[in-house]
């Protein structure tokens, strides 16, 4: 038996919820090596920046238990060099194209917006809030639903409207929901949740931070209860919000979880470093255990676990009847 | 691809793995490493590890051998495996080393066990009609690796270690300039730690001669998609680029990479923070 494994990113169709987590899939030809592009829903490009950056120093990444600290900082050609050839050979290939974009002000965040209103094969633009805000003294964008909103209602005002403008949110911060709201009010179509907290490791060695940036972003199997919560307190808050979800999928189980927490869409990150063709296998094994469920389609997963307890599965044929 | 382990056995101060995996095999060429996962399915260790390879072979469809030194957990747990145990491998990755037209002669310089990749190198440019003499070094006699292959294959093999214990007191850099103008070397080949790497080509670019050199970087993914192996390398168009070493390398050619800056970022490369190459937004 077949599963339905379309969803919707606000009211862009996808083939099935499995996408790049984005800086994990560089410019997509390395993991086009290893696999048809197309057979992923979306791929998500690495946060896009208006200068060519070369990022931090290295070391860059540190092992933790299930977890990988890394501090790239967005190191990438600049947006001219991915609109001459990055865009256009993801385009070519048929690739929805989700692109994050990634700023110090909310200027260069429109600026960067502007530039991707007329390129063809942008599919949504996720908007990586964190950034440092160099106008705010470096405080993250993410960490303050004012500043966030500030952000997305720029890139809204300027994108297609047929292009869904997606924030992207960090743990790290004090209420999730309340910085949700905010960009939801900004304008975001849709959530994308967690970017990586903030960790760090020591050399007991050298008796020194491993990564020559000090702190790093962690990622993996590590932060997925983290990640989960996330996603379950905004779509709790927010049902009718689309939200991809994120942090440590390495199995189908895993994005299975993100499913029923809410996420209608699932990124698969750190999992590539270890195993380049994880995103067709999460693919597989979602829809295997959909399957095994009793599930015609995804969409009847999507929340599941928000249902009162002592409500059996059964009340998925309810569902299945409702305007859901 | 899974790989079955073939034979694993003790080479000195490291361990050798050959595995079978007929995929990697097929497409080889010297230079190139593999990406092999580490403790099993359900680890905690989410990075795979980079190995050189050191041999291929054609037995059981084609194997591949690499050789590791046990210093973390997750090569602590390589060098448990035994015969029939599989493995998780990605390769063959990276970019192989050039290899001269014509029949020249090659020094091919190891230090520590980064000599387990020159002998596919040696084997190749053999095959090519050159002369290859070998350099190999490390601290002590018992973490110098293939002195014996060397001296079978190369026309001559100098040997070095930092205490004494077996060829000459010193390090392979301390000989180079004296083996190059012995043999009259045309190029250089090498391999090992980077300060290593940088010495080599130090003396190569001294004596004018090209110098290749594949680089050990950390690495997380090794296919290009992770960012962190990077490393300050000059373009062909004079551009320092923070370029991966696991894609655009692990080989280059020595004089490109400013080893002095490795573990930074050059004021003047492209895209350095506050550098001449912003654009105006």
């Amino acid at each position: 038996m077949s599963v339905d494994m379309r969803t919707y990113l606000g009211h862009v169709e996808l083939a099935n919820p499995v996408t790049t987590a984005a800086g994990c899939a560089a410019s997509g030809s390395e993991l086009a090596q290893f696999f048809d592009l197309g057979r992923i829903g979306a791929l998500t490009t690495r946060s896009i920046t208006m200068a060519p950056r070369a990022g931090r120093p290295t070391p860059r990444m540190a092992e933790t238990p299930s977890g990988l600290l890394n501090a790239v900082g967005l190191q990438g050609p600049g947006v001219d060099a991915f609109l001459e050839r990055e865009l256009p050979w993801l385009a070519q290939r048929g690739v929805k194209t989700v692109v994050s974009i990634g700023g110090g002000t909310v200027a260069e965040y429109t600026a960067l917006a502007r530039r991707l209103t007329d390129a063809p094969g942008v599919t949504a633009v996720e908007v990586n809030l964190s950034c440092p805000n160099i106008e705010d003294r470096g405080r993250v964008f993410a960490r303050d639903g004012a500043a966030s909103a500030e952000v997305i209602a720029s890139v809204r005002s300027v994108m297609r409207y047929e292009v869904p403008v997606v924030a992207k949110l960090s743990p790290d911060v004090l209420d999730i929901v309340s910085v949700a709201r905010a960009c939801v009010d900004g304008g975001a179509d849709a959530l994308s949740m967690i970017n990586n907290p903030l960790g760090m490791s020591i050399d007991t060695e050298a008796m020194r931070p491993t990564l020559a940036a000090v702190t790093g972003g962690l990622s993996g199997p590590a932060i997925r209860p983290l990640a989960v919560r996330c996603v379950w307190q905004v779509h709790a808050a927010l049902p009718s919000v689309p939200i991809i979800g994120m942090g440590g999928v390495l199995t189908g189980r895993d994005a299975f979880e993100f499913i029923l927490a809410g996420a209608c869409v699932v990124a698969v990150g750190t999992a590539l470093f270890h195993d380049p063709y994880a995103c067709l296998r999460v693919l597989r094994e979602l829809e295997e255990l959909l399957a095994a469920r009793g599930f015609h389609r995804l969409a009847d997963a999507v929340g599941l676990a928000h249902r009162p307890p002592g409500a059996s599965t059964r009340h998925r044929i309810d569902l299945e009847e409702s305007s859901l | 691809m899974t790989g079955t382990v073939l034979t694993t056995r003790r080479v000195d101060a490291y361990h050798a793995l050959t595995v079978v995996a007929p995929g990697i095999a097929e497409r080889f060429r010297p230079g190139h490493f593999v990406g092999v996962a580490v403790g099993g399915p359900n680890t905690s260790m989410l990075t795979r590890r980079a190995f050189s390879v050191h041999d291929v072979k054609p037995d059981y469809g084609g194997t591949v051998e690499f050789v590791l030194s046990p210093r973390g957990p997750g090569t602590a747990w390589l060098a448990e495996r035994r015969a029939r145990d599989t493995l998780d491998l990605v390769g063959p990755l990276g970019r192989p080393f050039p290899l001269p037209r014509d029949p020249v002669t090659c020094v091919l310089v190891g230090a520590e066990y980064g000599s387990a990749t020159l002998f596919t190198v040696a084997d190749a440019l053999q095959r090519r009609g050159c002369r290859v003499d070998f350099v190999l070094g490390a601290a002590s006699a018992d973490r110098v690796f293939g002195a014996l292959r060397a001296r079978r294959m190369g026309e001559t093999t100098t040997l070095t270690t930092e205490d004494g214990s077996l060829g000459l007191r010193g390090r392979v850099t301390d000989v180079l300039p004296a083996v190059i103008a012995d043999v009259r070397a045309d190029a250089v080949y090498a391999c090992g730690p980077m300060p290593v790497l940088r010495g080599v080509t130090a003396v190569a670019v001294e004596l004018g001669i090209p110098v290749q050199v594949a680089v050990e970087e950390r690495m997380a993914c090794g296919i290009g998609v992770c960012m962190t192996c990077v490393l300050p390398v000059i373009g062909e168009d004079g551009v320092t680029r923070m370029v991966r070493s696991c894609v655009e390398g692990p080989v280059f050619r020595g004089e490109r990479v400013r080893f002095d800056d490795v573990g930074t970022i050059p004021f003047d490369a492209l895209g350095a923070p506050g550098g001449g190459t912003r654009h105006v937004g």
